[in-house]
């Protein structure tokens, strides 16, 4: 679901002076839209940034199922339902895609997920707000999945290859997220006064969060030169959160829907919509963990983690008495393994491969 | 915290009759049977795959980039290997 532009948030490493001429050779490869793999010399901050940046992102990605698992078992249709299953598996999906990027620069999946329930590690600020009625789970869809793919869309040609390949697979997912949200919208707008209040109450309470997923202001951002040159970002994040309203406004009309924003209007001569001022100490206290959900959120994964603790455990313990078995009978009867290996029909032996489907 | 960590396996589906299997991503799982359940959980929602292949990623030997030219420079220099290096008059026909 979303990426948040956080890397202006924690510190980019800066590229090392040692790096001489292998820095160099390195830019030059980015700079010819090479793509940089797990095993290619890479400078220590440009691995930095990247691990941090997929590891929240993924983070986001987990967190963010349970502002929406919230309204599973009160789905208004079966038909509803299914869908917000289907999504919410998704978002599980997208988060190990990135996980597993994550690790190929060289870190274990346990020390992020660790880093995560310390809370050590940020995720996007916007699952820190509760979904209150159902218009919000429309809400989400619509703007938060909108913003996420407006803002993952440019990683689909980040420089690292794990990384933009798990941004294709998961773009291509979550077309769907943003339509079954903005069909939710539609259908409470046709509705009854009450379920177009209940879609207008969403999205004044989403809309202001969602601007702020693309994170600071430029002007603020004092990391965004590194991550610009090393083509991990190719927008700045006023130019997409731009692109964002310029797409969004339009849709919200259609709705009939107003923003909450007095400053939005139309201007002709740039053909952007303007928008208001935003409320950045909101941001920053909802990513410093004093949002309206930040402690039931961690609260949550922290249990479910703890919970399942002796699930993983016996999962490996099975897994190892198994290969202990397995490697013990080989031992003591390696004449009978090998007569029966020999004694298999070779025609047979590859049916068989056939039918095990290899 | 300090839980025991869980093998990797890498992920490789064939999504048609015909087509040779393809490497998608990797996940991490205690056994071969966990692991092809995840891998048909995480990378075949969509129907994507006809069969699975999960093999654990470090029964895997890849090549060093640093050794690329080593090893792939010297089918670079032999166009004598690929058809067009070789005229055949246009009457001929296609050949």
């Amino acid at each position: 679901m979303y990426a948040q532009a956080l890397d202006a948030v924690g510190q980019t490493a800066p590229a090392g002076p040692e790096d001489g001429e292998r820095g160099q050779r390195f830019q030059r490869r980015v700079d010819a839209e090479q793509r940089i793999e797990p095993n290619d010399w890479m400078p220590a901050g440009y691995r930095k940034t990247l691990t941090r940046q997929i590891s929240q992102h993924a983070h986001s990605e987990i967190v963010g199922m349970l502002p929406e698992g919230n309204w599973i078992t009160r789905a208004p249709t079966l038909r509803r339902k299914a869908a917000l299953l289907a999504k919410i598996q998704d978002e599980c999906g997208h988060g190990l895609y990135l996980y597993a990027a994550a690790e190929t620069l060289g870190c274990a999946r346990e020390e992020l997920v660790e880093q995560l329930l310390t809370g050590k590690a940020k995720y996007s600020s916007i699952f820190n707000y509760p979904t209150l009625t159902w218009a919000d789970i429309g809400a989400i869809g619509w703007l938060v999945d909108g913003a996420a793919i407006m803002n993952q869309i440019p990683l689909c040609r980040c420089s690292y290859g794990p990384y933009a390949r798990a941004m294709i697979r998961i773009c291509k997912e979550e077309s769907f997220h943003q339509r079954q949200g903005y069909e939710i919208m539609l259908t409470l707008c046709q509705g009854t006064p009450q379920q177009k209040e209940m879609a207008q109450d969403a999205l004044n309470r989403w809309w202001w969060p969602c601007l702020m997923m693309f994170g600071p202001s430029d002007k603020q951002s004092l990391h965004s030169a590194d991550t610009m040159k090393w083509k991990i970002k190719r927008f700045s994040n006023d130019d997409l959160r731009q692109k964002f309203v310029d797409a969004t406004v339009p849709q919200g009309h259609y709705l009939g829907l107003s923003f909450p924003d007095p400053d939005l209007q139309f201007d002709a001569h740039s053909g952007h919509w303007r928008f208001g001022a935003i409320d950045w100490s909101e941001f920053k206290r909802v990513l410093a963990g004093d949002g309206p959900c930040n402690r039931e959120r961690l609260a949550a994964r922290r249990r479910v983690h703890e919970e399942g603790a002796w699930v993983r455990a016996a999962a490996l313990a099975h897994a190892k008495k198994r290969a202990k078995n397995q490697a013990k009978n080989e031992a003591e009867n390696p004449a009978e393994n090998q007569a029966e290996n020999q004694a298999e029909n070779p025609a047979e032996r590859a049916s068989e491969a056939q039918t095990t489907g290899e | 915290m300090s839980e025991a960590r869980s093998p990797l396996w890498e992920v490789f589906i064939r999504s048609r009759n015909g087509l040779s299997h393809k490497h998608v991503g990797s996940l991490h799982a205690a056994d071969v049977t966990l692991a092809l359940e995840a891998a048909r959980d995480i990378y075949t929602r969509r129907g994507e795959a006809i069969s699975i292949w999960v093999v654990p990623s470090n029964a895997i030997t890849a090549s060093d980039p640093a050794d690329r030219d080593l090893l792939f420079e010297p089918a670079n220099s032999k166009i004598y290997r690929h058809p067009t290096f070789y005229d055949v008059p246009d009457e001929v026909g296609h050949m």
